[in-house]
């Protein structure tokens, strides 16, 4: 172990993965702090996943170095795969194994030695227990999800990294699935989980927030959101008004971001002094009540997104999720 | 939990880990019915087809007869030719015409037409001509049967010209077939086949399962869970391996039952240098499978891969051609293929009465082989997604 920080779980600089000329990473600062639950936020293509897959030694980083737990990213791999419970974005167990199956190949690959006690704990703690004998295969998005998270606590990690866990799970099951991170979180374990969801974000201690590889953002929601500097105007009234306003104001200086939520339109943008100035030509209108707001994390990324040139326009393509 | 680190798992090769893939790939070998069916199956199925149907020393040929003669020599010919084991007098002509025309339409596969005065010709010493006309589609199907009616001719003027007409009897004439065979007297094919079917059965299920087994878990995804698990390469790689030994071990076993029980092919030498051989064989296709499947992208290009292994194994090592009749740079590539080696231990063993002496030079270069590629394999296996 490398002499760092006790209270640090995850403390990387400088991260970079390149694919061919591309770098799908660019140069990321990243510090989690022990017990907490750490929000990583970006569009598809960030370098989230890469990201991840570079903390548990899954990917070799080009440049940049850190450790995980305290060990080396680059030469403690091994130690740190005996810590790290990660969870893949894609299900990744075996779908021609049963839960208990599959859960019992885990326990065995980490060498536990009270094997059937452990795996029990599992199945009941996740609510598997009176599926156990099923094929992984046969489950659906949601029951795959909890054993998937069942597989990567067997051995009671440290740090825990989820890759979008909650894509195409339902409302409920999520809402469940938070409550248990909350619990794990609760009993000491760092989790770093990645979603699009803004609710999900909401329940995170600290966010960071990926774009084209590069980190734009990094703190607590109330900090992100304030970091943006944005300005709001939610302005409510009869839709038909709604929908002229929205087509009158875009384009004028100062106005960034339109967006229509029912019957209120979220007006923002960066510069409080232009927004407030090209938006006064409208505010006598009938019918139309004009007051101040906050802008909204979505807001904020949708914003922060804008702001940096796209690193992926050069080479055509999007790219996958790496 | 957080501030007490395990122990730690150590790095070093760990038989429970093994263990742990072991179990596994058994599990979903067993889900896995097709392919399970498919590994008891092919053998037998294969050993069926082929050692009934490859048969390069065909008997029961059809035959027609058109005799103009009918002296005591051309029946004892004719007879002669019923009794042997070669040619089935199907039909007999009544003019070349129809002779020609039964061999046209391929009703018969020999026509055997006897001139007139065929009798008085040989009485007077006028060496007469007997007149076969073979159907040479497939040289390989007649080639035996052609010489074997020299022989027949030969024996029946032996047995007929006697006393007297001793003096008759021709001098060895330009006998130009000569079959020839060593281990094998009988001359069945089976004897040859068989041993030779069970090393590419063994080459093409051993290489494609596991060739299919771990690019599975890459097409699957599963393979990112398991590299973020600790686990090191020898362990997945001996760990997929160990099933598909017990699997080729079954193989052996049903086609070695169907060599003695349906074949009757015999087990002259020393069994345990048989199985030996086979271990280390098994083994060495499994070694490559495994080496194909960490180069292959999809279990398409591990297919392809395979075949691409397969074919030069059938072809150049013994199994289809005479290995001795290759030039010498194909032989230099056969040598370096197990199967060839293989090979020469099976029949060594079972119909040349080998034992460890005899098969060692067939031995040690299978393992060099297993050696050089299981250590290529384990390098090629990558421990990140990079």
């Amino acid at each position: 172990m490398t002499g760092s920080d006790p209270a640090i779980a995850i403390d990387v600089r400088g991260l970079t993965k390149r694919f061919g000329d591309r770098a799908v990473v660019d140069n990321v600062d990243l510090r989690v702090g022990k017990g907490r639950i750490h929000g990583f936020l970006g569009p598809n293509g960030s370098g989230k996943t890469t990201t991840i897959r570079m903390l548990c030694g899954l990917l070799v980083p080009d440049a940049g170095e850190g450790t995980c737990l305290g060990f080396d990213i680059r030469r403690d791999a091994w130690a740190i795969k005996q810590r790290v419970g990660y969870m893949t974005q894609k299900f990744s167990l075996y779908e021609d194994l049963t839960i208990k199956e599959n859960l019992e190949f885990v326990a065995r690959l980490y060498a536990l030695a009270d094997r059937p006690r452990r795996v029990t704990a599992a199945l009941d703690r996740l609510g598997l227990a009176h599926r156990r004998d099923q094929l992984a295969g046969t489950l659906s998005g949601g029951w795959k999800q909890r054993l998937a998270l069942a597989a990567c606590i067997l051995h009671e990690p440290a740090l825990l990294l989820l890759d979008e866990p909650t894509a195409g799970v339902d409302p409920k099951a999520r809402r469940e699935f938070w409550d248990e991170i909350h619990a794990l979180a609760a009993d000491g374990m760092t989790v770093l989980v990645s979603t699009h969801y803004m609710d999900e974000a909401e329940r995170c201690h600290r966010i960071a927030y990926l774009a084209y590889g590069r980190l734009l953002a990094d703190g607590t929601v109330e900090e992100v959101v304030a970091g943006s500097g944005l300005s709001t105007w939610h302005v409510s009234g009869p839709p038909d008004r709604i929908a002229a306003l929205d087509r009158a104001l875009r384009g004028q200086k100062g106005v960034s971001m339109i967006a229509p939520f029912g019957n209120t339109l979220h007006v923002s943008g960066p510069d409080a002094v232009s927004l407030d100035a090209s938006v006064a030509g409208f505010q006598g209108q009938a019918e139309l009540d004009w007051r101040r707001g906050d802008p909204t994390l979505e807001d904020a990324f949708i914003h922060l997104m804008g702001s940096v040139p796209d690193n992926f326009q050069k080479p055509a393509g999007a790219g996958g999720h790496v | 939990m957080m501030t007490t680190h395990a122990p730690g798992l150590s790095p070093r090769f760990s038989p429970a880990r093994l263990v742990a893939i072991i179990i596994k790939e058994f599990i979903q070998m067993k889900r896995d019915r097709l392919t399970f069916a498919m590994m008891v199956g092919i053998p037998l199925i294969q050993l069926m087809l082929f050692g009934f149907a490859i048969n390069a020393d065909p008997k029961h040929l059809p035959t027609a007869v058109l005799s103009h003669d009918n002296s005591e020599f051309s029946r004892a010919i004719v007879s002669a030719l019923q009794t042997s084991n070669y040619f089935e007098l199907a039909l007999t002509a009544d003019s070349p015409e129809q002779l020609d025309l039964l061999l046209d339409q391929g009703k018969v596969q020999f026509a055997v037409e006897i001139p007139t005065g065929f009798g008085t010709d040989l009485m007077r010493g006028e060496r007469p001509a007997l007149l076969v006309m073979a159907d040479a589609t497939d040289p390989a199907a007649t080639g035996n049967a052609v010489g074997a009616l020299q022989r027949i001719l030969d024996s029946v003027m032996a047995g007929t010209l006697t006393g007297p007409l001793a003096t008759l009897a021709p001098s060895p004439g330009p006998v130009e077939l000569r079959v020839h065979r060593r281990y094998n007297p009988e001359g069945l094919t089976q004897h040859n086949i068989v041993p030779g079917l069970m090393g590419t059965i063994l080459t093409m299920t051993m290489i494609i399962m596991t060739a299919l087994a771990v690019t599975r878990e890459r097409e699957r995804g599963t393979m990112e869970n398991l590299l973020a698990m600790p686990v090191r390469p020898t362990e997945v790689m001996l760990g997929k391996l160990a099933p598909f030994i017990l699997v080729g071990a079954v193989q052996v076993m049903v086609i070695m039952g169907a060599a003695r029980l349906l074949f009757g092919v015999p087990m002259l030498g020393n069994p345990l240098a048989l199985i030996c051989g086979m271990i280390i064989f098994i083994t060495a296709n499994l070694a490559v499978g495994f080496l194909f499947s960490t180069l292959a992208r999809n279990q398409l290009q591990a297919m392809q891969m395979s075949f691409f292994f397969f074919l030069p194994s059938i072809l150049m090592s013994g199994f289809m051609f005479p290995f001795r009749g290759m030039p010498a740079w194909a032989q230099v590539i056969g040598e370096g293929l197990p199967l060839t080696h293989f090979l020469r231990v099976v029949r060594g063993v079972m119909l040349k009465a080998s034992g460890f002496p005899q098969v060692w030079p067939d031995l040690w270069p299978m393992l060099v082989f297993l050696l050089a590629v299981s250590v290529l394999a384990v390098k090629r296996y990558r421990q990140t997604l990079d």
